[in-house]
């Protein structure tokens, strides 16, 4: 088991290692941020001036192991727009897009299983069928439009919820959250539906699949021959048979959701990291990319890493390889 | 006497032949067919079946400008869907900007195909060191989002159509190649290539000629997918502002023109076009699911 | 004295979209106190479907389509759900075939066992435990209390087997249907289990039904023996009659078939012909196409006849005499 760890431990270090120099490297093609954040009227000498503070004017092997060295000490360079540290800028950005993207997560939970389950245990019902109609939707609808669709609706026609923004926060450990307020729940609640649409959509499918799958098996069979309740063979033999691969996908899932939140901040003027990124690539805040960047592979990996050894915990046949 | 000749002398059936009734059998499937040539038919001819040309600012009038649907122009034409804020049909313009979606889709598509598909087969049938090579790249490519892939290409390359179309192809080569090469590592064991082998073909004879053509019902199930995911892409990348530019609006960048307009109701500029969007890639789903159903040998009987 | 089971024209029917298939039809046989039923058949013969009919856990498509399946008097097949449920695992108990897919792979044995106790008895959670431990021991697992922790994948097969007939045996049932529990297991082991679970049969008193299509594993077990034969009852008798005296032309060929009662040497005999498709079984007796005695009157319904008291035979024509 330890051997294991320090092994995926090592594994992902290198990973970080090669996407470092690949997320260098492509960020540092981009135009020539020169242009764009020194005005046209400055001279020759101030434009040198600037360039030399930026570090640009170094090769580019340079450049790379003074950001590698600066990356180790968490100093991932200033923002050349908000003159800010650049991992600073992310940080505190992080908070909104991490409780958006967790509140999806566990919304695809909360609406998924059941509707799976449903869809799972009667599938040739008509409720069955429609569920399974509406998550090939939840795959196919690009979720920027279903974001719009649903300020269309909840804000502007029914004005029942706020349409943009994050609304009142409380604050935790110095950290902003919008989920401590009713106000902030009501701005979270569309942008984090949105977001978890496509979720939902997997999770039922996968629940889905897995009833269909556990149902016919032996020891479900048994345990009705027990003389359990039909709830208790639902909720405790099927379910936990279901639970290991959902939980599984929907924690590697968390990266991908994270990531998506791009859309659905850019949609919901929600103030997040991927907001953030969008602004920064318009402008071509380079360090600012960088960071994101290292930071989204640095949570995919750790989640990757945190997913295997959950996924060992939870399922015993698996424990057990692990051990031997 | 003959009633009873025909079920023990079956009709030779092509495969082709078959296929098609196998497909016609689905009328959800036919359904979404019939939609989406129609879709196409109207990108393609969206010249002469558009009343206006959205992108002639001679025939715009900013005094049109976000007018609801039905209303009537100054000149005394109706706009069906409603004008944007530049005073442009609606109508005229989601038919050029699913024009541009449709190209972008299907082009991407097929170039993405062609790069997948050759490097899977060549990673199946050298192995080896091109094997390990081509699939760690595959294997790093698909753990990242296709968003996140995307929006990095974009952002080193700057926004135009072939950029898109670019970036599309770098998302998308890495899910035929990794899927082209698990069919490709099957049919390699077979005898038949066995026997090509042995008669000493050349090998781009073998991979072409041989083992291509039986990677192509597959191929062709994935291609649709990706299609639909590739113009769903292209939209959100447009929306985000990093896809296509103003000039070339595809029904994504409509969207998004529309959309500082919907918090005060005049939510057409992005309806429509995100309708047309809805419709274009639900059917070209509904047709790949049926051909998945059709194509995959492993679901027969 | 009412039989402990007395199942009388039992038809159970599965309605498919190819066609109904009449996986048991027409079957009556009845167990007393204390007393092993052996149903001896083919796989497909439907002997497995009559056990399930009899728990009351037959899943569409299939269904009860006539008879009555009287358990101490009580018809079952009029039973609701709900007492069905009280019966089943308390008074009415089942093994099945493959001891690797009878317990649930994610749950501990002492939580499947605990819930068994629980289903039917209101008692403490401890309480539940030491019932279940004490049944661990009485079929012969070593340190059972260490056991309850384990989950199945920690038990070879003839444990899994143990474990699943201590379940069963919980409630000290009146009836227990023992679905082919040897088959997938060793052949020492299957004499052991074989041993025990007569030894607790007789013990308690528990009527025993036990499915097969090993004659041979009947022949020390049973008193008296039901032989089916496609959806039918074909033979039934005191063992030792239709074990020694067979009369159906189908148990002849089955008892010819059994090695151990061939001299060495010699060629086994067997049945021609496969089982026939029950979509499409033929008009009169079944296995008129496999019979070397078939007569054109065999295209009638056969009578039952009774070469002996207590012997019943649905043949036109029983053999008379000792088997090849």
């Amino acid at each position: 088991m330890f051997t294991w760890l320090l092994r995926r431990l090592f594994q992902a270090c290198f990973v970080v290692l090669a996407m470092t120099i690949i997320v260098f490297i492509g960020v540092h093609v981009i135009g020539n941020p020169v242009d764009i954040l020194i005005s046209p009227e400055a001279d020759q000498a101030e434009r040198a001036k600037i360039i030399a503070e930026m570090g640009l004017d170094r090769p580019l092997w340079q450049q790379y192991a003074y950001f590698l060295g600066g990356a180790l000490h968490g100093d991932l360079g200033r923002s050349f727009v908000f003159n800010e540290p650049a991992l600073k800028l992310i940080g505190g950005r992080m908070p909104a897009t991490l409780e958006l993207a967790v509140t999806a997560v566990l919304m695809s939970m909360c609406f998924g299983i059941p509707l799976g389950l449903y869809a799972g245990l009667k599938p040739n019902g008509i409720l069955g069928r429609v569920i399974m109609s509406g998550s090939i939707l939840g795959f196919s609808l690009p979720s920027f439009w279903v974001g719009l669709m649903l300020i269309m609706t909840f804000a502007v026609q029914l004005g029942w919820l706020p349409s943009t923004g994050r609304g009142e926060t409380a604050e935790i450990l110095g950290v902003r959250w919008s989920f401590l307020t009713w106000d902030g729940l009501r701005h979270m609640a569309m942008p984090a539906l949105n977001l978890s649409l496509y979720n939902i959509s997997l999770v039922l499918r996968l629940t889905r699949a897995g009833v269909r799958e556990t149902l016919p098996m032996d020891y479900i069979k048994f345990a009705r021959a027990k003389g359990l309740s039909p709830a208790r063979v639902i909720f405790v033999h099927v379910l936990k048979n279901i639970m290991i691969p959902v939980v599984t996908v929907l924690g590697l899932e968390l990266g991908t959701t994270i990531a998506f939140a791009v859309v659905t901040e850019s949609v919901f003027a929600w103030p997040g990291m991927g907001k953030l990124i969008i602004d920064s690539i318009n402008v071509l805040d380079r360090p600012v990319i960088v960071a994101y960047l290292m930071m989204i592979v640095l949570i995919f990996i750790t989640i990757n890493l945190v997913v295997d050894i959950l996924y060992t915990v939870l399922d015993p046949r698996v424990r057990l390889e692990t051990k031997a | 006497m003959s009633e009873t000749a025909v079920p023990n002398h079956p009709v030779e059936e092509s495969p082709f032949r078959r296929f098609v009734a196998e497909f016609a059998a689905s009328k959800v499937a036919l359904f979404g067919l019939a939609v989406f040539v129609l879709i196409a038919l109207l990108a393609i001819f969206a010249n002469w079946i558009g009343p206006q040309n959205p992108y002639d600012l001679a025939q715009l009038d900013i005094m049109d400008g976000r007018l609801p649907p039905g209303s009537k122009s100054v000149a005394g034409y109706t706009y069906l869907l409603g004008t944007d804020d530049q005073g442009r049909d609606m109508f005229s313009g989601m038919l050029y900007g699913l024009r541009i979606s449709l190209a972008v889709g299907v082009g991407s598509a097929i170039f993405a195909a062609c790069v997948g598909t050759t490097l899977g087969l060549l990673a199946a049938f050298f192995g080896r060191r091109i094997d390990t090579i081509v699939m760690r790249v595959v294997d790093l490519q698909l753990s990242f989002p296709s968003i996140l892939v995307a929006l990095m290409i974009l952002a080193v390359l700057g926004k135009s159509v072939t950029n898109v179309v670019l970036a599309l192809v770098i998302v998308e080569w890495a899910g035929y190649a990794r899927n082209v090469r698990a069919i490709a590592m099957v049919e390699r064991k077979r005898e038949y290539i066995e026997a090509a082998a042995c008669l000493a073909l050349p090998w781009r004879r073998i991979v072409f000629r041989h083992l291509l053509p039986n990677c192509l019902p597959p191929l062709i199930v994935i291609a649709t997918q990706q299609v639909a995911r590739a113009i769903a892409l292209e939209a959100t990348l447009s929306f985000l502002g990093l896809g296509v530019p103003i000039t070339e609006p595809s029904l994504g960048l409509l969207i998004a023109n529309g959309y500082q307009y919907m918090l005060s109701g005049k939510y057409w500029i992005s309806f429509y076009p995100g309708l047309a969007l809805l419709v274009t890639i639900v059917s070209i789903n509904l047709v790949g699911d049926h051909l998945r159903d059709v194509l995959n040998p492993r679901l027969k009987r | 004295m009412t039989a402990t089971l007395e199942v009388r024209n039992l038809r159970t029917h599965f309605f498919t979209r190819a066609g109904v298939v009449k996986a048991v039809d027409d079957v009556s046989f009845s167990v007393e106190r204390g007393q092993v039923l052996g149903l001896v058949g083919e796989s497909g013969s439907g002997k497995s479907v009559t056990g399930f009919s009899i728990i009351g856990l037959i899943d569409p498509p299939g269904r009860l389509a006539g008879g009555s399946i009287l358990y101490q008097g009580r018809d079952l097949a009029k039973l609701d759900e709900r007492d069905m449920r009280h019966l089943r695992g308390n008074r009415i108990a089942m093994i099945f075939q493959d001891p690797m897919m009878t317990l649930n792979p994610v749950l501990r044995i002492d939580t499947q066992m605990i819930e068994a106790v629980q289903a039917h008895i209101k008692t403490s959670k401890a309480e539940a435990r030491t019932r279940a431990r004490d049944a661990l021991g009485m079929v012969g697992i070593p340190s059972p209390e260490e056991r309850l922790n384990s989950y199945p994948h920690q038990f070879s097969g003839g444990m899994r087997q143990r474990v699943a007939i201590a379940i069963a045996l919980l409630h000290n049932p009146d009836l227990l249907i023992a679905d082919e529990p040897t088959t997938a297991l060793d052949v020492t082991i299957q004499a052991q289990i074989l041993a025990e679970v007569q030894k607790l049969a007789t013990d308690h008193g528990t009527a025993l039904l036990w499915i097969t299509h090993d004659l041979s594993v009947i022949a020390g077990l049973a008193d008296r023996i039901a032989v089916m034969y496609a959806g039918r009852v074909v033979e039934t008798g005191e063992a030792a009659d239709v074990l020694d005296r067979p009369a159906h032309p189908y148990t002849h060929g089955l008892i010819g078939s059994v090695p151990s009662r061939n001299k060495r040497g010699d060629r086994l005999a067997q049945i021609p012909g496969m089982t026939p498709s029950l979509l499409s079984l033929p008009a009169g007796c079944a296995f008129r196409g496999r019979c070397a005695h078939a007569s054109t009157a065999c295209e009638q319904e056969p009578p039952v006849a009774e070469p002996t008291a207590g012997h019943a035979v649905r043949c036109f024509h029983p053999i008379q005499g000792a088997p090849a």
